[in-house]
């Protein structure tokens, strides 16, 4: 308990300081404002030539559709907000032997590496993440039940989307893990980001051999797909326990990867 | 470059979102509906693909680290503009990479067989000098949005935002035949459906006007030329070493 504690005090310092430093560039949050926005008309844009075929795509609704890019532009807030500028600093710390430094450190490596910064600059992506769902579940046409979904797909999707955030976080360590053995993968975490491009359209919309691809190598199905179908009322136990069994994998997976790792860690000046 | 022969491959694979994208287009009928058939969609895609890999420019990134950690300094007081050192260590990549993205086609071409075609000999030297171009035109157009850093520290932010409308009208998500004709012609006056449209298109072996897109790029690249130079100018006057 007392552990926790001492991991609960390091946090609120760690993002203090950072939120702290990162305010020093207000024109950023315009630019980061404007950005989500763009990113957004254009993605719906895309959206609406995919649709320009008929009225499915993958069997998945106009409004269908919507939430799973609203999910998409959530999850893509919480990568600008904690990832993004957590991992992709592992590189650096490979690379001019600055990680000697935080393995020394009384605190767990892991934690340190992924939480020591947060950047306020993913929360309009955040926000407009959820108003989308908001807006495509409050507008899904003629014939479908309209409102919001009851409490338990509600609760039902929010721990699928739980699941996702420790999935996608573990991609990212994985990958930012890498840096070890290869040093400069200091835009392996942009590779990252460029796949999960994915994640914008539901995994029924692709190919079957895609679709095997975006559920068992790299869990884009998990990411985006999954809790979406748990929102619209049509979630499955068995993607459900997949989900978070995905999730427990992952997580379990970045662990042992890193506890590997270490061990061929040679500081970058011995 | 080729010490770093991972990182080569990672970003070789970074460039899939055109293969992404042919995916979700080939299981949706919009493209049927725009009179595409699925081997020109196919194709038009596997070239953007292509194309997307020997035109990726990284220049703000590059030039904003090294401005400032310091090292631009040195560079400064070379004879030669530090800009050229920028453009050869990006030649020196695109050629690098050419392994990879050889491996990766090979790899399309075995999971699809169908997918893989030989353009003829003509539009394959004119997509390769369509390549070129547009890759000179979108180190320009990096160039201007770079010197912005003598400015303010943080102008990857605004690469950011550049590459809103080189993702959306470039022709790298959707081909410029499913936009609506009015998004269309906006797109086509926008130097953006030239850096990746014109030459997907040479390469797959669409019907293309060879003159009019040659022209824009060279039209873009004379009207952006001395911006970047004026830019540069005033930027190097502005300039102060970090920590100095």
């Amino acid at each position: 308990m007392r552990e926790f504690a001492r991991y609960w005090r390091s946090l609120r310092c760690f993002w203090g300081t950072s939120l702290a430093a990162e305010l020093e560039y207000p024109l950023n949050a315009w630019i980061e404002l404007l950005s989500v926005l763009g990113n957004l008309a254009g993605s719906v844009f895309v959206l609406q030539l995919l649709f320009g075929g008929g009225p499915q795509l993958g069997g998945w609704s106009w409004s269908g559709a919507l939430v799973v890019l609203g999910l998409y532009t959530l999850l893509d807030g919480f990568t600008t907000c904690v990832l993004q500028p957590n991992l992709s600093r592992i590189v650096n710390h490979v690379q001019t032997g600055t990680l000697d430094y935080v393995l020394l450190k009384p605190i767990d490596s892991q934690f340190w590496l992924s939480a020591r910064t947060v950047s306020p600059w993913g929360l309009p992506g955040i926000l407009a993440g959820f108003g989308l769902i908001a807006w495509a579940l409050l507008n899904r046409g003629p014939g479908a039940p309209s409102g919001l979904p009851a409490a338990g797909p509600v609760l039902l999707s929010l721990a699928l989307l739980f699941a996702a955030l420790v999935i996608l976080y573990s991609l990212w360590f994985v990958l930012a893990a890498l840096s070890i053995w290869f040093v400069k993968v200091w835009n392996a975490t942009e590779v990252l980001r460029y796949t999960l491009v994915a994640g914008r359209y539901p995994v029924s919309a692709y190919p079957p051999a895609l679709r095997l691809l975006f559920t068992f190598v790299l869990p884009v199905a998990f990411l985006t797909t999954v809790p979406a179908e748990a929102l619209l009322g049509r979630g499955s136990a068995i993607w459900a326990l997949g989900s978070l069994l995905a999730a427990g994998l992952c997580l379990v997976a970045s662990r042992l990867l890193w506890r590997y790792a270490q061990r061929f860690y040679t500081s970058a000046s011995s | 470059m080729l010490e770093y022969r991972a990182e080569i491959a990672l970003w070789a694979l970074s460039g899939v979102l055109p293969l992404i994208m042919l995916g979700v287009w080939s299981g949706s009928g919009a493209a049927a509906a725009a009179g595409l058939s699925p081997q020109q969609l196919s194709h038009y895609f596997l070239a953007a693909f292509v194309v997307r890999q020997f035109t990726v420019v990284w220049l703000i990134q590059v030039f904003e680290d090294d401005a400032l950690q310091g090292r631009l300094s040195p560079f400064l007081l070379q004879p030669l503009s530090p800009l050229w050192r920028y453009l050869a260590a990006h030649f020196s990549e695109q050629a690098s990479r050419i392994p990879f993205v050889a491996v990766m086609l090979l790899v399309v071409g075995l999971a699809a067989p169908g997918l893989l075609w030989l353009p003829s000999a003509g539009n394959l030297l004119l997509g390769i000098l369509a390549i070129v171009a547009a890759f000179l035109l979108r180190f320009l157009l990096q160039v201007l949005v770079t010197t912005l850093c003598f400015w303010s520290e943080r102008a990857a932010a605004l690469d950011r935002l550049l590459m809103i409308p080189y993702l959306f009208l470039s022709g790298l998500v959707a081909p410029l035949d499913t936009f609506p004709p009015a998004v269309r012609r906006l797109a086509l006056a926008t130097p953006f459906p030239w850096m990746v449209d014109f030459p997907a298109r040479l390469l797959a072996g669409e019907p293309v006007n060879v003159a009019l897109g040659f022209g824009a790029i060279a039209a873009w690249c004379l009207l952006l030329l001395p911006i970047g130079h004026w830019l540069w100018r005033a930027g190097l006057r502005r300039y102060s070493a970090m920590g100095a």
